[in-house]
């Protein structure tokens, strides 16, 4: 053997152990996981990673692939990353497993609030909270002595009075791209109105008064954004912010960490986060939890590692690490001034997101594709409720709802 | 060549035409004219789930899917006849809309704002590829021997691009603050948003497909170019004829039947044009068939995916390219028919 060849096997060695330096055991088993793509599940199946063998798939689209993949025998993936919306149809298909033998083995670190559970039964483990709260920039709104908005319309008053200055780009950001994040936004002014979505036997009930309302104020709001807010999502509003060009917008306590990342922002330290502005009932945000789900199709051996490996994902050393990249259920975690926005809406009495009617799903899809047309002037708002109504009321018939 | 010989050549591909084609389109047919749904059970659930202070349990009456003994969602399909068709056409509201003689009320309803789209991209870029590719492949055909590979090579890249990619660069070229808009503005001194409404986006979608095609066409036209006759080309020079009697009279009509080939592969392609509208993420503003297809298939949140509406899409949109074709098609019989006799 020649030195070069030595001092090879040393260098693999060195890394192959270095990969699990940061996990408790050495996982020897292929395991898979798909998630959505954010700060906090990046660092959590990093954190996975070091127990080795772990592959990610952190996708954006994950919601598209994850019924399919987990229905596959054996499954394509053995972890699943969900969020109390996501994983309804895993649930109704039943190819996510429960949980209760694994918890009492490996699970001790867990807190009681951390597991969910279907009729006593522990179906997914949860490690944080999530809503969408107001951020501002403390500096813009302290320079024209305006208040903290508490609500839309103190947001718009607000943005009329930054838009006469020339301190930013556009007063307001918003995630209002067609589709899903535009359903999301109506679902959270809605519900902060107290509207209701359903009516009897999963029926439609939105073209109302509180309908009606809720267009309008998102309406009002958009007049003080970039023109181009029909594409703009998550991402998108987080970097507007990051480059200075936006003063306040709503946005998911998720993104709030990233306002202080020196290396992207350039607004550090000055941009606060505090509740999300007041419906007339509850605040306009709901309540989101995400967690890890385990695949029904997969042998009672690859389930064991992989929650083992999960539960070394979402310890209190990885918290310890991440602390500000959510509002984390996990022991060990101290809400700092990123989570004050979430907690003060949570506080405030947000609602949990509706993910338990069975008609949500149609709903956000049909909203998401109907509210630009609003928007954009297409439509007035009675029309466009009315047409959401019969786009949700074609595919509650087809999928056997109503 | 005698029968057998000719089965043994065409057979394979008769197999594979049957097998890939013919079949799933039969499936997708039949698709269309079916619905499938859970069997749904009403229970009493109880979920607990982690709120910002602790922990919430409900006790909810639920409208769950029934799961079988072999752990699958239990599901039944039912034939609906043109009931998917219904669906996609509304064609109520399109009624509607006539009687009140609203345009704007026409062009609200998903299909046939899709369609309205489809129809005028398909058209619009057709004569703009064929004219864009004629001139590319008689400016290749002229530059100088010595560069006319690198030429061709370069001129070809706008094909090589992955379509998502390519689309995608036009996007991150324009929206926000991006170079060419930030461009625009210092040039024309005003603010320009190229993606806060509809017809700017669609002259960019416009703007791209003829960019990515073009070349092909290019491509093609300049094959044909070489093997025009070079006698008549002479006579025809010798005979007075200027630059364009000599383009128009010689050389149009021996690459007619590449124009015709080129024509029909292009209303096939941009018909079905859907890369455009996931790259710019239009779906605000504009919409296409086959994105709509897409949407269909796309499940919600719920798991829900409508496939039979999908399919419905799918045999509208085959329909739409069919009669689309037609013209052509029939123009390039009576050509044929015309040699024969």
């Amino acid at each position: 053997m020649t030195i070069k060849k030595i001092a090879t096997t040393i260098a693999i060695s060195l890394i192959s152990s270095s990969v699990w330096a940061g996990c408790a055991f050495e996982n020897n088993i292929e395991l898979k996981s798909l998630s959505n793509s954010f700060e906090a599940m990046k660092s959590i199946t990093e954190s996975m990673a070091e127990c080795g063998n772990v592959t990610s798939t952190l996708d954006v689209d994950f919601k598209d692939k994850q019924p399919e993949a987990f229905a596959a025998n054996p499954s394509l993936y053995q972890i699943g990353g969900v969020s109390n919306g996501t994983m309804v149809p895993l649930l109704n298909a039943g190819t996510i497993r429960p949980l209760d033998d694994l918890v009492a083995k490996y699970g001790s670190q867990l807190k009681p609030s951390q597991l969910i559970k279907v009729n006593g039964q522990v179906m997914a483990i949860a490690m944080m909270v999530n809503n969408q709260h107001l951020m501002y920039r403390e500096d813009v709104l302290s320079e024209f002595r305006i208040a903290v908005p508490t609500t839309h319309a103190e947001m718009v008053a607000a943005a009329a009075i930054i838009a006469k200055y020339d301190v930013v780009d556009y007063p307001l950001g918003g995630t209002y791209k067609a589709g899903w994040n535009l359903g999301e936004e109506f679902i959270n002014n809605y519900l902060g109105n107290g509207g209701a979505f359903f009516g009897e036997g999963n029926a439609p009930s939105i073209n109302n008064a509180t309908g009606v309302a809720t267009l309008n104020t998102m309406k009002s709001l958009t007049e003080y954004m970039d023109p181009e807010y029909l594409v703009s999502d998550s991402t998108y509003v987080q970097q507007q912010f990051q480059q200075g060009k936006i003063a306040m917008a709503t946005l998911w306590a998720t993104r709030a960490g990233a306002m202080d990342n020196a290396e992207e922002s350039q607004v550090v330290g000055k941009v606060i986060m505090a509740s999300a502005p007041m419906g007339t009932a509850l605040p306009a945000s709901t309540n989101w939890w995400d967690g890890l789900v385990f695949a029904t199709n997969m042998t009672d051996e690859q389930a064991d590692a992989a929650f083992r490996v999960a539960m070394e994902g979402i310890d209190t050393e990885m918290v310890l690490a991440n602390n500000d990249d959510a509002v984390w259920l996990i022991d060990g975690y101290v809400a700092g001034s990123a989570a004050a926005g979430a907690i003060a809406t949570a506080d405030n009495g947000a609602a949990p997101y509706p993910s338990s009617s069975p008609g949500m799903g149609a709903m956000h899809t049909a909203l998401g594709n109907g509210i630009a047309a609003f928007l954009t002037g297409e439509k007035d708002a009675a029309t466009a409720l009315a047409d959401i109504e019969a786009a949700y009321t074609i595919s509650a018939t087809e999928s056997g709802l109503m | 060549m005698n029968q057998k010989t000719f089965l043994a050549f065409i057979g394979p591909s008769v197999v594979m035409m049957v097998l890939f084609i013919a079949l799933p389109l039969a499936t997708v047919l039949k698709q269309s004219f079916y619905v499938t749904q859970p069997v749904y059970q009403t229970l009493e659930v109880e979920t607990c789930t982690p709120t910002f202070t602790g922990q919430l349990c409900v006790k909810e009456i639920k409208t769950i899917p029934t799961i079988g003994d072999n752990g699958k969602m239990i599901t039944q399909t039912s034939f609906v006849g043109f009931v998917n068709y219904q669906n996609v056409l509304e064609l109520p509201r399109v009624i509607k809309a006539f009687a009140n003689n609203s345009w704007r009320q026409f062009m609200v309803i998903d299909f046939w704002k899709a369609l309205r789209f489809t129809l005028s991209f398909t058209l619009v870029t057709l004569p703009l590829v064929l004219s864009f590719g004629l001139i590319i492949a008689l400016c290749i055909n002229n530059v100088a021997k010595s560069i006319r590979g690198p030429v061709i090579f370069v001129s070809l890249l706008p094909m090589i691009i992955t379509p998502v990619i390519g689309a995608l660069s036009i996007r991150w070229l324009f929206i926000g603050d991006g170079i060419l808009t930030s461009f625009l503005e210092w040039w024309l001194v005003r603010d320009i948003s190229m993606f806060a409404q509809a017809w700017t986006i669609e002259l960019m979608m416009m703007f791209y497909r003829v960019w990515h095609v073009a070349p092909f066409a290019a491509i093609v036209f300049y094959a044909g170019l070489q093997t025009v006759n070079q006698d008549t080309v002479e006579s025809a020079i010798i005979d007075g004829a200027s630059r364009w009697q000599k383009f128009r009279y010689v050389i149009l009509p021996h690459l007619m039947p590449l124009i015709v080939f080129v024509t029909l592969i292009h209303l096939m392609d941009a018909y079905r044009v859907f890369e455009e509208v996931i790259g710019f993420s239009s779906q605000a503003h504009v919409i296409s068939l086959q994105w709509l297809t897409y949407d269909f298939l796309t499940s919600d949140l719920m798991g829900n995916r409508s496939i039979g509406r999908a399919s419905a899409s799918s045999m509208l949109t085959m329909i739409g390219i069919t009669l689309l074709l037609i013209p052509v098609l029939r123009g390039v019989w009576i050509d044929y028919k015309g040699k024969r006799l």
